[in-house]
């Protein structure tokens, strides 16, 4: 036992210390705060922006239309700012070509005595701003031939007010539309998290094995101590590592969050549905998280032990990240359509299960039977590939060839036998 | 502390890496281990270490099978060397002692005795990969003797280094040996194993075609060789009944004869044809005993 402690904290020590963690870990630190902060980043690059302002002149030939505009516009966007011209048409127009304004409004009243506009502008393509002249425009033409047919106001609201739609779910184990958003953003992030984690840290543990393999070290290891020992020591430190990675994330990501709650809330904080997130969710994700990562971790450790050159590292565990590809696609798909046949028969498929099962069980409200149906598989075949992975380890680490493929672990299991 | 290997067979499918090969090597002995490439050496090794778990056969120690439990009194320098090439000498060594079961203050202790011995205090700090080939070879033979093991397997333990620091290691085995370790010893270089080792075994496609003792397997051997420097030419000798090798030298021959009375007749022979400043009758060295027993065409 001692054994497996000092290499777990070997495997975690000499990762903590390495540059390229180090790098890695403030390189992701500093895009969180950065995410975290994105509103202050943001306001502290337009504050001093007061050019943005669109300047409009207007020429009212309608003496009436003007200060309604003028209220309704200032309503809506602060950063368009309306200057009644005194000049003619031809002065205003050159003073939009001098840059004095950015556009030139000119207002007047059509034949039915309804508002209309002609717009000036240096380039007439952008449009937010006509837009909104010509909502405020529609607005008032409305009032003006309502009152003319003498409607009241209340019934011209009634008629503009959309129609609402209640949605409700007869399933028994859907979950409400606004339980299911928010679960989305949550389920979204954990995916996430599960897939990173496996991409990342599988790949470290198989090249950690390969070095030690391609550097020969490894007979020395697998002479002192087990080769059993020396495998889940190796993922559990490295899972440790992850951890530590993760914990800091976490710490960062919430304290900075916090600190810019006020700006954040109503934004992303709650789509991702952080503001309220069930205990349940969080077990079951730190659940499949774990059992995906053991899972993943002994195939990265089997596969690492097979190939002789560090190099050949990525050509190996390529058929393991296709599988981490593929179960983040399906989850991708079933975060639209959890109830799918496609999605519920992948949930039991092992390899799968970490991360489709998680979404299933975030999205809807699984039977407690399935959930422990799948956990149950996964278990199974956690176990059975810690037999097969210790076993191909014990012969890989040992086998030197020129070609690393799939064929080798066969090879590898062979040398383990007697005969 | 006596390692007994008892008609050990590794079988490898339908391939025999091995084939009932039977040894016992006593505490304070240096047992030489030979054999050509792919003979089934590393095989062995790897049997005894329990990397491979052997087909028929017992291997004992002490009377008890080896398992992990007592990889804290076993040492191994493996033929293919390897250190971590980025880590550095003090902290890789002290990690290797301690998966050998030491305490860290004990492993750096003996990390500092070694680097003295061996004159090299200064690359207690360096990556392994600064240090030159010969260094390194140093650094690896430090790793399987840090723990000042009982059994020590040492693959090739002297290739790549100069004639000096074949010295220094060659009496680091020595005192280890003196101080009780039984030390398997495998070499390509057969003047290293005559000097050496007392006892030893050839493996021949993994069957041992030689066996026992040093003087015992030379006087056994029956062969000798004679030196011959002469003014004249002598390589009418070549053609004398009982000389079974006959070599071309500058300024003469050395020839290999069946036994020792045919060395009378060639002495016989050269009388009377000129001045001989040599004649030398010989012992067999390992070498002729190797490459008669392994086959020719081996160096």
């Amino acid at each position: 036992m001692s054994k497996f402690w000092t290499i777990l904290r070997h495997t975690y020590l000499s990762h903590l210390k390495s540059k390229s963690f180090i790098i890695m870990t403030i390189a992701t630190l500093v895009i969180i705060i950065g995410l975290t902060n994105f509103q202050n980043i943001v306001d502290l690059f337009s504050g001093d922006d007061e050019d943005s302002t669109s300047q409009i002149a207007v020429i009212d030939e309608t003496d009436q239309l003007y200060t309604a505009l003028e209220q309704n516009i200032g309503a809506v966007n602060e950063e368009v700012e309306l200057t009644q011209y005194d000049g003619t048409e031809e002065e205003a127009k050159n003073a939009v070509k001098d840059g004095e304004f950015q556009a030139f409004v000119h207002l007047v009243l059509d034949d039915q005595n309804l508002p209309a506009a002609t717009y000036y502008a240096m380039n007439a393509s952008e449009s937010s701003t006509v837009n909104q002249i010509q909502q405020s425009l529609s607005q008032l033409k409305t009032g003006m031939v309502t009152q003319q047919a003498g409607i009241d106001v209340e019934t011209v609201e009634q008629m503009l007010a959309p129609v609402e739609i209640e949605k409700v779910a007869l399933a028994e184990e859907s979950k409400t539309e606004e339980e299911l958003n928010q679960a989305r953003g949550l389920v979204y992030f954990m995916i996430f998290l599960i897939y990173f984690a496996v991409l990342v840290y599988g790949n470290m543990i198989a090249s950690e094995v390969a070095v030690e393999k391609s550097s020969r070290v490894m007979e020395i290891l697998v002479s002192s101590v087990s080769p059993i020992t020396h495998m889940f020591a190796k993922i559990i430190g490295i899972a440790l590592l992850g951890l530590t990675q993760f914990g800091l994330i976490i710490i960062v990501g919430y304290t900075s969050l916090k600190m810019n709650q006020n700006e954040l809330v109503g934004g992303m904080f709650e789509y991702l549905g952080l503001g309220d997130i069930p205990i349940s969710t969080i077990a079951y994700a730190l659940l499949f998280f774990i059992l995906g990562y053991l899972l993943y971790a002994m195939l990265a450790a089997m596969l690492g032990s097979l190939v002789s050159r560090t190099e050949e590292v990525n050509q190996i565990v390529t058929p393991m990240m296709l599988l981490v590809i593929a179960a983040f696609m399906i989850a991708m798909y079933g975060l639209n359509d959890p109830t799918a046949s496609f999605v519920t028969i992948t949930s039991y498929i092992p390899f799968f299960t970490p991360i489709i099962m998680f979404v299933r069980v975030g999205m809807l409200d699984v039977p407690i039977w399935e959930i422990a149906l799948s956990i149950g598989i996964l278990l199974v075949t956690i176990f059975i590939f810690a037999k097969i992975a210790a076993k191909v380890f014990k012969g890989g680490v040992l086998m030197y060839g020129p070609s690393s493929s799939l064929k080798d672990i066969k090879r590898a299991i062979q040398l383990t036998k007697k005969d | 502390m006596t390692l007994e290997l008892n008609a050990v067979t590794k079988k490898f499918g339908s391939f025999t890496a091995v084939d009932h090969l039977t040894l016992e090597i006593p505490e304070s002995q240096i047992f030489g281990f030979l054999g050509a490439n792919g003979a089934g050496k590393t095989t062995t090794f790897r049997m005894i270490l329990g990397l491979l778990e052997q087909t028929y056969g017992t291997i004992k120690w002490n009377g008890d099978s080896i398992g992990y439990n007592k990889s804290h009194l076993i040492g191994y320098l493996p033929e293919e060397r390897g250190l971590y090439p980025k880590q550095k000498v003090d902290e890789q060594l002290v990690y290797l002692g301690r998966l050998r079961g030491m305490e860290k203050s004990d492993a750096i202790k003996q990390l500092d005795y070694w680097l003295n011995r061996f004159n090299v205090p200064e690359y207690k700090g360096k990556k392994v990969e600064e240090l030159s080939k010969g260094n390194q070879q140093k650094i690896q033979f430090i790793s399987a003797v840090i723990h000042n093991p009982k059994l020590l397997i040492l693959d090739e333990p002297f290739s790549g280094l100069d004639p000096v620091n074949v010295e220094m290691l060659k009496k680091a085995v020595v005192d280890l040996k003196e101080q009780g370790t039984s030390i398997v010893f495998s070499s390509h270089r057969m003047e290293h194993v005559e000097e050496l080792c007392e006892h030893l075994c050839i493996m021949h496609h993994g069957t041992p075609v030689v066996h026992g003792g040093l003087r015992q397997i030379k006087r056994d051997f029956g062969k000798k060789n004679v030196i011959v420097r002469a003014d004249f030419d002598v390589s009418f000798i070549k053609d004398i009944p009982g000389v079974v090798r006959y070599r071309q030298v500058p300024e003469g021959c050395e020839v290999q004869i069946e036994s020792e009375e045919i060395s009378q007749k060639i002495l016989s022979e050269l009388q009377g044809k000129g001045f001989v400043r040599t004649f030398d009758l010989e012992e067999p060295s390992l070498n002729d005993i190797f490459i008669e027993k392994v086959g020719a065409s081996y160096e």
